[in-house]
């Protein structure tokens, strides 16, 4: 029975990390490639629009998510019809998880050798040529580190939607371990979420490894 | 465009003024032309000023300066990768001042560049960096298979393709750079310290790799460097840059024959070889005995193609004639070099001995006297 609940619990987790971190990693990557090629000498400089971007995700990076959360609940409403559960949480997941992973890809992005940009310009590429050539691939094992980094984080405040009614883990240690003072149930979740982080801190680390030939 | 082609449109387009053609033709035959160049950075760094030049077809061309001179700067302005601010760059008489992005791109890939740090892009193997260029330009791929392998042939680079940019010396990664920057077999190769990050011997393997491109693809060859010895071993002419201005300019074996300004000079130190430290302490102006020697030193400076005959100057100078430090070295076929030598017991004064010599070599000097 508990058993049951937690197999569910487990499968809300990875369905709202996951839906989150994929639609962080699809808004996020070019995002970041926008936020670094706009930036003054980059290429496609844009200093004004560059500022207000930077400034929208610095605004939605210093909300704790607690708040940002409780903050969006209008929105998610708007978006999802319904303020409980599983898609309710995919929201302000969303939200933090995209200017958090598109600020860790700037940072990749940036430390792509200049050298390599000129390189790509004397050799004849168009713009788009050197993003998709050079700045993408060169970042790459960064990008896959930082992707590592923000599902950690986003399992880490996939809990804290389930304590206000999103499902999941959180949920379970929450209502059975803080709440009914369940142990047992309590230990099971956090040996869970320890499995769950391992795995996935692994899986980067190593693809990132593959990746990085320098 | 095709070599041939460029000839027919040449032929096809009368001289705008036939005088002026008549003056000042290698100008208008120039592959590369500056006119009153220069460069400056946020209003008030003047990189370079009033840069007036011709580069012509087929040569190996060297700009020298010190660090910070505007070399960069200046080779950069030839395929745009840095905007000048005032004055003309002409490709082929061709203005390429107002290009934009479709008129760049087709002119970089007529233009071949090479970098001090090779800049080869690490996540891709040594097949996808050489073939990288030709990938953006839309060539098909039996077509880039053909070129990358002929390329990495040319630069002795075969059995390295699968190879990553990690896995490699700094001279293969600079033979990679070779290979990508030919492959749209470009009229022009720009080598930005291409030798500065590799060790004497390497350095060697590439300019000879330079050399021979050079000649088998006849391509001009627009080089930057702050060694002396890669004008000495490659270049056909070199200008001097200093502070963003051309200070002296010349084919190479008359600026290191005779160099006129002081930067040219003191780059060209290092190559010179002086006097013993040792004997340079015990150096006099005036003899302070009897058998004090004269100290002589004798420059070459290229105008004649053979090397002194020694045996006829010994006997000229009279007395014993001991040499104290020499070397010629053949820079385009002429001989350029010094001897210092130092004269005992000569019947002929310091000054009769100095004009006795001048008869073979340019210039003579007295250094002073030493017992």
């Amino acid at each position: 029975m508990w058993f049951d609940r937690l197999v569910q619990g487990a499968i809300d987790t990875l369905l709202m990390v996951g839906v989150s971190s994929l639609i962080a990693l699809l808004v996020g990557i070019p995002l970041a490639v926008f936020l670094v090629t706009s930036d003054k000498g980059g290429i496609y400089e844009a200093p004004t629009l560059n500022r207000v971007l930077g400034a929208f995700v610095n605004l939605f990076r210093s909300i704790p998510f607690l708040i940002l959360m409780v903050a969006l609940i209008p929105f998610t409403r708007l978006i999802v019809g319904t303020t409980y559960g599983v898609w309710a949480a995919v929201v302000p997941l969303t939200i933090a998880a995209t200017p958090f992973f598109a600020r860790i890809a700037e940072v990749s992005l940036r430390e792509v050798d200049h050298g390599l940009i000129e390189a790509a310009q004397a050799m004849g590429c168009r713009r788009w040529h050197i993003i998709w050539h050079v700045l993408l691939p060169e970042a790459l094992p960064g990008i896959v580190g930082g992707f590592t980094i923000t599902l950690v984080t986003m399992i880490n405040s996939s809990a804290m939607a389930g304590a206000i009614g999103a499902g999941g883990l959180g949920d379970i240690a929450y209502r059975y371990g803080y709440q009914r003072f369940d142990t047992q149930i309590m230990l099971t979740v956090i040996v869970l979420l320890v499995v769950l982080v391992a795995v996935i801190q692994l899986g980067g680390d190593r693809l990132a490894r593959v990746l990085n030939k320098r | 465009m095709t070599a041939a082609n460029a000839r027919l449109r040449d032929l096809g387009t009368p001289p705008r003024d036939a005088r002026q053609t008549e003056l000042h033709a290698d100008l208008n035959r120039a592959h590369v032309r500056f006119i009153n160049l220069g460069k400056t950075y946020d209003g008030t760094v003047h990189a370079l000023h009033g840069i007036d030049l011709a580069i012509q077809r087929g040569e190996v061309f060297g700009i020298i300066g010190r660090s910070g001179a505007g070399k960069s700067s200046l080779i950069r302005t030839i395929n745009r990768l840095e905007q000048p601010s005032s004055g003309r760059v002409l490709i082929d008489q061709v203005d390429i001042g107002g290009f934009d992005e479709d008129h760049l791109v087709a002119l970089r890939r007529r233009i071949g560049m090479i970098f001090q740090h090779f800049n080869l892009m690490s996540a891709k193997t040594v097949w996808q960096n050489v073939e990288l260029p030709l990938r953006v330009a839309g060539v098909p791929k039996p077509q880039r298979e053909q070129k990358v392998r002929e390329l990495l042939e040319l630069v002795g680079l075969q059995d390295k393709h699968k190879a990553y940019p990690a896995q490699l010396s700094g001279g293969q990664k600079q033979r990679v750079g070779i290979a990508r920057s030919l492959v749209h077999d470009p009229e022009i190769l720009l080598c930005d310290e291409a030798t500065s990050a590799l060790d004497p011997e390497t350095t060697q393997s590439i300019l000879g790799l330079l050399r021979e491109i050079n000649q088998r693809l006849g391509l001009t060859i627009v080089l930057i460097t702050h060694e002396m010895a890669v004008i000495r071993d490659i270049c056909d002419r070199v200008v001097v840059l200093e502070h963003g201005r051309i200070v002296e300019q010349g084919s190479v074996w008359q600026v290191f024959g005779n160099p006129q300004h002081d930067v040219s000079k003191t780059l060209l130190a290092p190559l010179q070889h002086g006097l013993p430290a040792e004997l340079q302490n015990r150096l006099q102006p005036t003899p302070t005995s009897a058998d004090a020697a004269v100290v002589l030193r004798l420059q070459f400076t290229g105008s004649d193609a053979d090397e002194p005959d020694l045996a006829a100057l010994f006997k000229a100078l009279g007395g014993r004639v001991r040499l104290l430090q020499g070397g010629v070295e053949r820079i385009q076929g002429h001989a350029l070099g010094q001897l210092l030598l130092a004269v005992n017991g000569s019947p002929h004064s310091a000054e009769e001995l100095r004009n006795r010599a001048a008869n073979w070599a340019q210039r003579v000097e007295v250094l002073g006297h030493v017992v």
